[in-house]
């Protein structure tokens, strides 16, 4: 009987395609519960090395944001960090252990451990950071 | 027998027995399939209601699951926001369909509401029924208001500042209400605190309560049917004939959600900087545009009383009107009618103008 | 009426007990540019400090006779001719001991400096149109260099020095040019100080010096461009330049960037374009021109790679997609820009493609990381397009349903 067979073809369609429509809405709210890669949005603090890879007299450069960040051991072996992008033109400035300042490679200019402008072009001085430490964690954070 | 029969018809399968036995299905099953929809040229208008109602359980949806990543402090909102739309899968979509979702359900709400006032549906005994719609919608308004903060953008910094400061011009008790909404003398974290206190718990908590009662009473008074309907009204069975109708608007609004998020997802903006000067082009949600176009409009003084204290307390004295509409119009005298659909029409060609005068500017 | 005011403004002048300063009670009854000085030496930092007007002019503020308050023999001596006037300041500012008292940091040696500027031995030989103490720093008014109001705040020198040195009839014995200050506020450095605040940025005194003014000689600017400017001023000296321009006397950092009017340094400057400033010297054929051309083309491609990978990740930004990790590794690109033009001045291209190379990779690998953040974007769209097929579907096999149902009612 073709009203039958239109009948059943109907219902198959709507299954279908009802069934589909809430894959469509249940398979974002599944993707959306799962926890993403990066667990918090980390903009106010960020981890950014261990302590124990940190010798005295060296630093290292982290993300912070989308801005690199520079943490320093100092010889004395306190840390310290601050925004790497230098205040002249965003060159990206590296831990000098001879001068015991931030330098950038671009213009020469120096910031002192206290990120003073004290030499060079810069304008100003580099925004420091709060550290802390978090078991062996590094936690850097805005002031 | 027609084919339509075939729900009566079958027998229903033995879990069904067991559940009825403890729930009493059948009984709702019955009423339900009792429930009839009248069919005339202002049908149109029934599906806003039900409208409405989709959107905001995509609202309470969406809600929940922004909840699990939202972070109410103005140190994080922002940040937790811009997590969401870049980190979280699909996150993008979820916030832009609570956004625009909340957009279409006003619309829908406004659209509803005008429906039943120049349908006079409010009438006796729908008194309740109206009264109940009425304060949902100003839930409504409140929930559209304190989730613009939420985001802790400039934008809706300043709108916020803006609006809640609207509230001190009211007489005697303006800045206790300032001091209420704000949580606090300024804007600050503790507004934002509140303000999602507000949005995810008191405000949903009332419209609930009232929500229930006004379906509750949709069911007991059946829908209304206009005056100027000749009898005998044709009639639809609600099961499954309008819900299927009701489902094709549905799955359009879905459809119209999903492009609307994908093709114009929701702008975050830039974090709100209380300390910046107020940016230009400041401008409260489209729903309460008119009221912000108006109070703009009204000169400093309008005789003896500042003008914006007169804008407040006419908006204050609107809302009251509303919700008394079934009140003023309860003897079914034809001149009072007449005079009430006449404001209706007019309050409605104000808004409409007033919000297209705020965006043309 | 004038006198009671004149009376009040004598009563402010000190406690009740202090004596009379007939300096001050005789010039305001005088009035007019006699009286002028009084009302400015309130603000002057040497007022504040309790100085008054014999310390700089002599005589007796205690005497009441006119004649014997302005005697020559008490150490008046009235107006200050302009060769004096170096003399009466330095009396405390190159005395350690007086200054010790008010500023323990300040420097004594400015007479001493003075001396050897050409205002200095202008003066010396008499010529009263050279620049004293006064002409900079004012005289009944003056304020400390950190005031904001000062003639001497850096943010004023070029006005302060233009105020003479522009002046094309009075500096018209001396020969030299006039358009100093409008050239350097043109210039990179004003646009530093005056649009963007740096009080660090150089105005006039910061290569001429301030005391000490004096052009510096050809041999000298390359010291003192690179006080601040040390990096180029280190390649530069190592590089092939420098005892080529020495040779030819040309002042080496001016001979490209000028001296009061230094522009902002383009790509352009280097290259063999019209705008290059090497073709001047380098003709096509030699190897100079192959290194500039070189230069040249490695900053174009590599300025156009990064801001290729920076428009591609901007456009994925917009729609939404994550793309900070990109974008932080760009900042290193740019970096390297910033330096390669730097290293310019070594004049060696593989010294340039040092900062270049690495950059190029860089900059690649940020463009790649948009273009999949892009696709990504495509493929939500097409996720959107397929969702919305399923829907539509859905909606069509409902209204058969209904007109299904409702075929036999």
């Amino acid at each position: 009987m073709p009203s039958m067979e239109r009948r059943s073809f109907i219902n198959y369609l709507l299954g279908t395609s009802v069934g589909a429509t809430f894959l469509s809405i249940a398979y974002p709210i599944l993707e959306f519960l799962i926890p993403p890669a990066i667990s918090e949005a980390q903009q106010n603090n960020v981890i950014a090395g261990k302590a124990t890879d940190l010798k005295p007299n060296t630093a290292l450069i982290f993300k912070f944001g989308t801005r690199p960040g520079i943490l320093v051991r100092t010889a004395e072996g306190e840390l310290r960090a601050f925004s790497a992008s230098c205040t002249h033109l965003n060159c990206t400035v590296q831990y000098r252990d001879d001068l015991r300042h931030l330098w950038c490679a671009c213009h020469g200019g120096q910031f002192d451990l206290n990120g003073i402008n004290v030499a060079g072009p810069p304008p100003r001085p580099v925004e420091q950071y709060a550290v802390n430490l978090s078991g062996g964690d590094i936690v850097v954070s805005k002031r | 027998m027609s084919p339509n029969d075939e729900h009566v018809r079958s027998t229903p399968p033995s879990w069904f027995d067991w559940l009825d036995d403890r729930l009493g299905l059948r009984a709702a099953r019955h009423l339900a399939e009792k429930k009839t929809v009248p069919v005339h040229r202002h049908s149109i208008w029934y599906y806003f209601g039900g409208m409405t109602l989709f959107l905001f359980t995509i609202q309470v949806s969406t809600g929940i699951l922004l909840l699990l990543y939202y972070r109410p402090s103005a140190d994080t909102a922002f940040e937790s926001v811009e997590f969401i739309m870049t980190q979280v899968r699909f996150g993008w979509l979820v916030r832009s369909i609570h956004n625009w979702s909340a957009n279409l359900m006003i619309a829908a709400l406004f659209i509803h509401m005008f429906s039943v006032f120049f349908l006079r549906a409010y009438r006796s005994p729908r008194e309740i029924t109206w009264l109940s719609g009425a304060f949902l919608l100003f839930l409504s308004l409140a929930f559209g208001f304190s989730g613009y903060l939420l985001p802790w953008n400039t934008l809706s910094f300043f709108a916020t500042k803006v609006g809640t400061e609207v509230a001190g011009v009211v007489p005697v008790a303006g800045q206790f209400m300032v001091r209420f909404l704000r949580g606090g003398d300024e804007v600050t974290g503790a507004t934002l605190t509140r303000f999602y206190g507000f949005h995810v718990a008191i405000l949903p908590a009332i419209t609930t309560a009232l929500l229930t009662l006004h379906l509750l009473m949709v069911q007991q008074h059946g829908m209304s049917v206009p005056e100027s309907v000749k009898e005998p009204v044709k009639t639809m069975k609600f099961l499954p004939n309008f819900l299927l109708r009701d489902i094709i608007g549905w799955l359009t609004a879905l459809a119209a959600l999903a492009a609307l998020a994908a093709i114009f997802p929701w702008d975050l903006g830039v974090k709100a900087d209380p300390f910046a000067p107020a940016p230009a082009g400041i401008r409260p949600e489209w729903f309460f545009m008119f009221m912000f176009q108006t109070l703009k409009l009204l000169p400093a003084k309008i005789g003896f009383v500042e003008g914006e204290v007169l804008g407040v307390l006419g908006f204050s004295l609107g809302g009251l009107v509303l919700l008394l509409v079934p009140l003023i119009d309860s003897r079914g005298s034809k001149r009072i009618a007449k005079i009430l659909a006449a404001a209706g029409g007019l309050v409605m060609i104000y808004i409409l103008a007033m919000t297209v005068a705020g965006y043309l500017e | 009426m004038f006198v009671v005011a004149a009376l009040f403004l004598i009563g402010l002048q000190g406690p009740p007990s202090a004596p009379v300063n007939t300096c001050v009670s005789c010039h305001l009854e005088a009035g007019d540019d006699l009286a002028a000085p009084i009302a400015k030496v309130a603000d002057d930092v040497h007022g504040k400090r309790g100085f008054s007007c014999v310390h700089c002019h002599g005589g007796d503020a205690g005497e009441a006779d006119m004649d014997k308050a302005m005697d020559p023999r008490k150490g008046f001596v009235g107006k200050p001719a302009p060769k004096q006037i170096p003399v009466i300041c330095g009396k405390c500012h190159s005395n350690a001991d007086t200054m010790k008292r008010f500023n323990p940091g300040i420097r004594v040696d400015q007479e001493a400096e003075y001396r050897t500027s050409m205002h200095g031995k202008r003066l010396a030989q008499g010529d009263v149109k050279a620049a004293t103490c006064v002409s900079c720093h004012g005289n009944h008014g003056i304020r400390a260099v950190s005031d904001p109001n000062a003639p001497v705040f850096p943010t004023h020198v070029a006005e302060t020095c233009g105020r003479c040195h522009s002046d094309a009839a009075y500096m018209k014995p001396y020969g030299i040019p006039t358009d100093q200050a409008a050239k350097y506020k043109a210039s990179v450095h004003a646009d530093a100080l005056f649009k963007m605040q740096d009080l660090s940025a150089p105005t006039c005194n910061d290569c001429h010096g301030n005391h000490g003014a004096t052009p510096p000689g050809t041999a000298s600017v390359a010291n003192v461009c690179g006080t601040c400017h040390a990096r180029q001023s280190e390649l530069f000296g190592a590089g092939p330049h420098k005892s080529a321009f020495d040779t030819m006397g040309v002042g080496e950092c001016l001979a490209c960037h000028g001296n009061h009017e230094v522009f902002r340094p383009t790509d352009a400057f280097i290259g063999t374009g019209n705008k290059a400033i090497c073709i001047k010297c380098h003709n096509q054929g030699e190897p100079g021109y192959e290194t500039a051309a070189t230069i040249r083309q490695d900053l174009l491609t590599l300025s156009e790679r990064i801001a290729g990978a920076d428009s591609v990740l901007e456009r994925a930004a917009r729609a939404g997609m994550e793309v900070s990790r990109a974008r932080f590794e760009l900042t290193e690109a740019n970096h390297d820009l910033t330096n390669a033009r730097v290293l310019i001045h070594s004049f060696s291209a593989p010294g340039v493609e040092k900062a270049t190379g690495p950059a190029l990779a860089i900059a690649d690998k940020a463009r790649q990381a948009g273009e999949n953040a892009l696709k990504e974007w495509t493929f939500r769209r097409k996720g959107l397009a397929v969702s919305l097929l399923v829907i539509a579907l859905a909606i069509v096999s409902v209204y058969l349903k209904i007109r299904q149902i409702e075929a036999g009612s």
